[in-house]
């Protein structure tokens, strides 16, 4: 008896103070919360280690079949990749060009940490989960979390080796979001069943199901252009009679998480990882774009003396075929400009055209040399006209 | 009525235990979700003990714990569990709650009560406009009463024998 009211008297104590949390922000724990995480994740990561363990050792020494040709396909599609990357890097490097003149301030992401989710809060109403990381891993309350396919949601409580992590699909959540075709804004809220969607919308025509949703970058916590979802679709708005509300599809399945990133830096300058990438994949698409295309000219073996090129000799300057029919805007027409004097008249030239392979001429055209200022020598024919001489 | 007496470590592992599987469990497998096995922890140590202050602590003390893991105020869980806790000691006390048939039917009831106490603390405690969804809620007590059924024959073999 006297245990039971020490016990419950205790738990009195913890549910109401209040513990600053490792990282010393506004936000506090309650005793309680921290005694029971405290508790229960180092299960929850002794279980991830020997799963891990297992799957590991399977996955690296036992089943290694497929192997060759699964290493093709990736690099296959990274060369792809790197193609697409150095197509869009100038229309990026642009788009930074035309922030800075507008004094935008985009956000870049600097630094990550990488995490496994341990364990959920065993509820639906709750949609948080656990991860393997926390203060001591520079993890701090408010840092946006990510996988490579979208948004996951942001850090809620951060224990010294476990931080909650708050999903966009759970009620209390919100996030800035813009949608990519039409560039409509709107905050993406989690509802009570685990969708999410977005309300207060104005009802246009333009929007589709299947168009794309990103981070606007408004809220100050996610950085713009991460992926969302897309809009899966469009409902009327139960609170507000004239709006809409979208039905979002999460890019990531959230209900089936493994690894996330927590973005624990951001820059407002394009990181040298980046730039580095952007190089790389612009010299790796030059590679791969020059063995792809087909009849490119092989450089020739002799220069136009006839003499053999070596190595160290530049290439010899292509010059375009000689026209049919010249005339005075054909290279090598326009007379010197040392005979040619201000104001003097510019005299029509005639030329010959080039002749074929039987040498004959065609009728009407004579050949002309072309200077200014002597008098032109032209086979007379009907149709020749001379313009006076100055 | 036999009252059943468990090892002290007993009454502390088991629900941590299983608050642990909660917990864990739906990472892996999202569908075990779909159970709640704290909440039939709770319903048997309660009828097994038989006693109602122990039934509504013990409810309590598991149900502030599931809140503890979640961001959601402290004591939805507890009120529920230690409402179930003492529902599930005083009919214990009067029926002989042994028979699997029982144990199905109690199950099935006190699972469902915990979904109707659940959704009316939402909504009149919390303001949160909680769906409700009859039909999922009956297949679910169903599923935990049937598991409830294999779970309660395992811990059956946890008792202090006399």
């Amino acid at each position: 008896m006297l245990l039971a009211v020490v016990l419950a008297q205790l738990l009195g104590l913890a549910v109401q103070v209040r513990r600053p949390t490792a990282d010393n922000s506004s936000h506090q724990t309650r005793l309680i919360r921290y005694w029971v995480v405290s508790l229960i994740s180092p299960f929850e990561r002794a279980f991830l280690f020997v799963g891990h363990g297992v799957s590991h050792t399977w996955d690296d020494y036992v089943d290694l079949r497929h192997v060759r040709v699964q290493n093709q396909q990736l690099q296959a599609e990274l060369n792809r990749m790197r193609l697409e990357q150095s197509a869009l890097a100038e229309d990026a490097r642009q788009d930074i060009r035309l922030q800075k003149l507008l004094g935008f301030q985009q956000n870049y992401i600097s630094k990550t940490v990488a995490g496994h989710v341990i364990g959920t809060s065993g509820t639906d109403l709750s949609r948080v989960v656990y991860i393997d990381k926390g203060f001591d891993n520079g993890i701090r309350t408010d840092m946006p979390v990510i996988t490579p396919d979208g948004v996951v949601g942001k850090i809620r409580a951060v224990f010294p080796h476990t931080a909650q992590v708050l999903e966009i699909n759970d009620q209390t959540s919100g996030l800035g979001v813009i949608l990519t075709r039409t560039r409509l804004r709107g905050i993406l809220r989690g509802t009570t069943d685990g969708r999410t969607e977005i309300t207060d919308i104005l009802p246009d025509e333009r929007i589709q199901p299947g168009e794309q949703v990103i981070t606007s970058g408004g809220d100050q916590v996610y950085p713009s252009g991460l992926p969302v979802g897309v809009v899966e679709r469009i409902v009327p708005d139960p609170e507000q009679n004239s709006d809409v509300a979208l039905l979002i599809k999460p890019a990531v399945n959230l209900s089936r998480l493994d690894e996330v990133l927590v973005i624990t830096q951001t820059q407002d300058t394009v990181p040298s990882t980046m730039q580095q990438d952007v190089s790389t994949s612009e010299q790796r698409a030059a590679d791969v774009l020059a063995q792809r295309l087909p009849g490119a000219l092989p450089p020739p073996d002799v220069g136009p003396d006839g003499k053999p090129l070596n190595a160290n000799s530049p290439p010899p300057p292509v010059r375009p075929p000689a026209p049919l029919h010249p005339d005075r805007f054909t290279p090598g027409a326009t007379p010197p400009a040392d005979d040619l004097k201000p104001g003097a008249a510019y005299q029509k030239q005639m030329f010959a055209p080039q002749s074929p392979a039987n040498g004959t001429t065609q009728p009407g055209r004579a050949a002309q040399p072309s200077t200014a200022g002597s008098k032109p020598t032209a086979t007379p024919t009907s149709k020749t006209q001379q313009e006076p001489q100055n | 009525m036999e009252e059943h007496r468990f090892h002290p470590l007993v009454l502390i592992l088991v629900p941590l235990l299983a608050i642990f599987f909660q917990a864990y469990l739906p990472l892996r497998f999202p569908s075990v979700g779909f159970l709640n096995v704290p909440v039939l922890v709770v319903i048997y140590f309660a009828v097994s003990r038989r006693s109602p202050i122990g039934g509504t602590l013990l409810g309590m003390i598991i149900g502030i714990i599931q809140d503890a893991l979640t961001h959601l105020p402290l004591g939805v869980n507890g009120i529920i569990d230690c409402i179930l806790g003492y529902l599930a000691a005083s009919i214990g006390l009067r029926i002989d709650v042994d028979n699997p048939g029982t144990r199905l039917i109690m199950n099935f009831t006190f699972i469902l009560l915990a979904s109707i106490l659940h959704v009316l603390i939402l909504r009149r405690l919390l303001g949160i406009h909680e769906q409700w969804y009859g039909l999922h809620e009956v297949v679910r007590a169903v599923v935990n009463g049937l598991i409830g059924v294999v779970l309660f024959a395992l811990l059956d073999r946890l008792r202090q024998r006399q």
